[in-house]
């Protein structure tokens, strides 16, 4: 079993490293499994050793492992995910999270297919959104992490100051997102910048966020700065639809998000959200090309919540139409069925990751409702780092 | 040597730029036209690649700092005008000054706002915002109000570990000169008796320190002896010498160009009343500018904002308790 909070990527699975470290880098052709229908066209990668792999940094042997153990490594992710936050909506429906709970339940192909490509010991940065518990834990967030801090353990990394999905580890490359939409792109392309002032070259930063992002002035800023800057950026754009309750067609007037990025001078791909190796493979592409220096990156995957904004919220205003069409796919039942199709994976395998996931959450969930509750009167109520220019304790 | 505001808040950038490599300038035309006000003139020259043109984007360039500063730059950021960081005020008050608290990460860099009033310049060019920023945790905001504070007090800005609302007024960029530069001032969070006196206090900052020596200088010829505190800082307040002073005359009027409605006076006369209430003979006072936008015509501009005159008037008003 993995640490829980050494900040390292968790194994998840037993004894065999079948984590996030495989990928598709520096492949090339046309690869499948042996004996298979090869079901990806992977291009060579010439970028792919300017920056350390997850494997090298593993010490793993499988720097080009075949294409099949990514989608089995992000498939596991999803699954983490989506059985940490059916716990996490379960604890909120018991009152024990207080706030709110906000689940990427319908988003765990598209979230974590982005993190499988970032490299967060190479120095690749990461601004995930709400709905991106695949992504984060993917990227290497502990899983310990989204339990505390919802549930407010002042050994959490956010030490009850912040919950929920604002939660974040900068110092290792996971920004943590403040509320205001469209907010961290900006941030990241700081981070960017940084690195480039400083020399360091081949690494990227990826910023998550909606489409009810786009309509913001931050988001626009943003973008167009990292354009002019020309930075290693991608953006992933969530097109779930539903902006809280705020349907597309009232968000924006363009025919395609993806539209947008001819306007900014950015690289634009879209893909199916719902469809895990389309996914993966436009996010290989994207982070390549931003690895590679040709400027940011717009991704715009197409998919439906399959939750409310929060779990407050029943969803209700999504029409009968769009909850049965191919939008409101589960990812996680296309993948796995892939994954049985293709003969990856057996309904046996399956099930076993899933009950593995189950008894991952159920541990760290123990562990933190042993842990203490934040004190009031141990807090340093002092918002400076600079202590002596605190003026923290004047409104008490 | 005859150094102005404007040219020690250049040189500070220069010798920062010079001798620390995590310092990096970003701001709308700082580069090759060397800004607005002339702030940043020729440093793009003098350190290629480190004084960078940004878009029309406050709320962006904000961002981009914090971003810097998470990963261990000291980006300092020029608003061309203080009344833009509006544009910016989510990233400011959210982002920095949320973050340490947030995730124990400090966010160290500097938003130079070129602030206050001037003939002409209107409602969009004139206004003050210290009393904004200073509102919201995480943030510290100064004021400097003379050529070497100007200097020395940016400079310890940028070494400063926490984002910094750096205050300079625009009305003493050409006119208000040194001789030379300082080695070094008073530390931030000091305020700073600026003229001494027995029989009332005024306490202020920035531009409106030198309407109030003007003031106490005139009320010296009538043997009234004017105590005038510079503040130098917004926040924190130096509460300390504030009541020290108060207790040494018993009487307090607050100064500032800001908008009347709370603010930066309000806060200190609330720490006054409720530390130092027994210290005082006279009920405090507070001059502000007027609670309208800032006007265009001089003749509306001089009227709406407080002046040598306006502080003589309330301080005889003062003194007459």
């Amino acid at each position: 079993m993995g640490q829980l909070d050494g900040g390292r990527k968790l194994e998840f699975g037993s004894g065999v490293r079948e984590g996030p470290e495989a990928d598709f880098r520096g492949l090339s052709g046309e690869i499948g499994c042996t004996g298979r229908k090869p079901f990806f066209r992977v291009t060579r990668v010439s970028a792919a050793k300017t920056h350390r792999s997850p494997s090298a940094r593993a010490g793993s042997k499988h720097q080009t492992s075949a294409p099949h153990e990514l989608l089995l490594s992000t498939y596991k992710w999803m699954l983490l995910a989506r059985t940490l936050e059916d716990k996490l909506a379960s604890l909120y429906r018991s009152g024990k999270i207080v706030g709110g709970v906000y689940l990427g339940r319908g988003q765990e192909a598209f979230s974590a297919a982005l993190a499988a490509h970032l490299d967060q010991a190479g120095g690749d940065v990461y601004a995930p959104l709400i709905r991106d518990m695949a992504g984060r834990l993917a990227f290497g967030e502990p899983l310990i992490d989204p339990m505390r801090t919802y549930l407010g353990s002042p050994l959490g990394p956010m030490r009850g100051r912040d919950g929920n999905i604002h939660r974040g580890r900068p110092r290792e490359g996971m920004l943590a997102m403040i509320s205001h939409l469209g907010a961290m792109v900006s941030v990241v392309n700081g981070v960017l910048l940084s690195r480039r002032l400083r020399g360091i070259g081949g690494q990227v930063g990826a910023a998550c966020v909606g489409d009810g992002a786009t309509s913001t002035g931050a988001f626009h800023e943003a973008l167009n700065q990292a354009a002019v800057e020309k930075l290693p950026l991608v953006v992933a754009v969530a097109n779930n639809q539903f902006a809280y309750s705020t349907p597309t067609s009232r968000q924006f007037a363009c025919a395609d998000l993806v539209d947008r990025a001819l306007g900014y001078g950015v690289a634009g791909h879209r893909c199916d959200g719902t469809n895990l190796e389309d996914c993966l493979q436009t996010f290989g592409e994207a982070v390549r090309r931003a690895r590679q220096g040709e400027g940011p990156q717009l991704v715009v995957g197409s998919l439906l919540r399959l939750s409310g904004h929060g779990e407050h919220d029943d969803a209700g205003y999504v029409p009968a139409a769009v909850r049965k069409s191919a939008l409101a796919a589960d990812c996680i039942d296309l993948a796995g069925g892939r994954l049985i199709e293709r003969g990856w994976a057996a309904e046996v395998d399956l099930a076993t990751w899933k009950s593995e996931a189950v008894n991952r959450v159920e541990e760290v969930l123990e562990q933190v409702a042993s842990e203490p509750l934040p004190d009031p009167l141990g807090e340093t109520w002092c918002a400076l780092s600079v202590r002596h220019l605190c003026e923290g304790n004047l409104g008490a | 040597m005859n150094v102005t505001y404007l040219d020690a808040i250049r040189e500070a950038q220069a010798k920062a730029l010079a001798r620390d490599d995590r310092v990096f300038l970003y701001g709308q035309d700082i580069a090759a036209f060397g800004g607005a006000f002339k702030a940043t003139k020729r440093l793009a020259e003098e350190f290629p690649g480190r004084v960078l043109d940004s878009p029309i984007s406050e709320d962006a360039m904000v961002g981009l700092a914090i971003g810097a500063a998470i990963d261990g730059m000291r980006p300092i950021i020029e608003m061309q005008f203080a009344d833009f960081s509006s544009i910016a005020f989510n990233q400011i008050v959210n982002q920095a000054g949320t973050h340490f608290y947030r995730t124990g990460v400090p966010v160290p860099f500097v938003i130079r706002l070129p602030s206050g009033g001037n003939k002409g310049s209107g409602p969009f060019h004139s206004q003050s915002l210290e009393s904004l920023y200073a509102h919201f945790p995480g943030l510290v905001v100064l004021m400097p109000a003379t050529v070497e504070d100007a200097y020395t007090m940016l400079l310890d800005a940028v070494e400063l570990d926490d984002p910094v609302i750096f205050c300079e007024h625009k009305l003493l960029y050409y006119h208000l000169k040194a001789d030379k530069l300082p080695a070094e001032g008073l530390p931030i969070g000091k305020a700073r008796i600026a003229r001494a006196g027995t029989h009332a206090t005024v306490v202020t900052a920035g531009a409106m320190l030198h309407e109030a020596l003007k003031a106490a200088n005139q009320l010296a010829e009538e043997a009234w002896e004017i105590e005038v505190v510079d503040l130098r800082s917004a926040k924190p307040i130096d509460t300390d010498t504030i009541l020290a002073s108060v207790a040494r005359t018993g009487r307090i009027l607050c100064v500032a160009e800001s908008f009347p409605w709370g603010g930066l006076n309000a806060e200190v006369i609330a720490r006054v009343v409720g530390e130092g209430f027994h210290l005082l003979d006279a009920p405090p006072l507070r001059l502000n500018s007027r609670d309208t936008p800032i006007p265009y015509h001089p003749n509306l501009w001089a009227a709406h904002r407080p002046t040598a005159a306006s502080i003589t008037t309330a301080l005889r008003k003062l003194l007459g308790f």
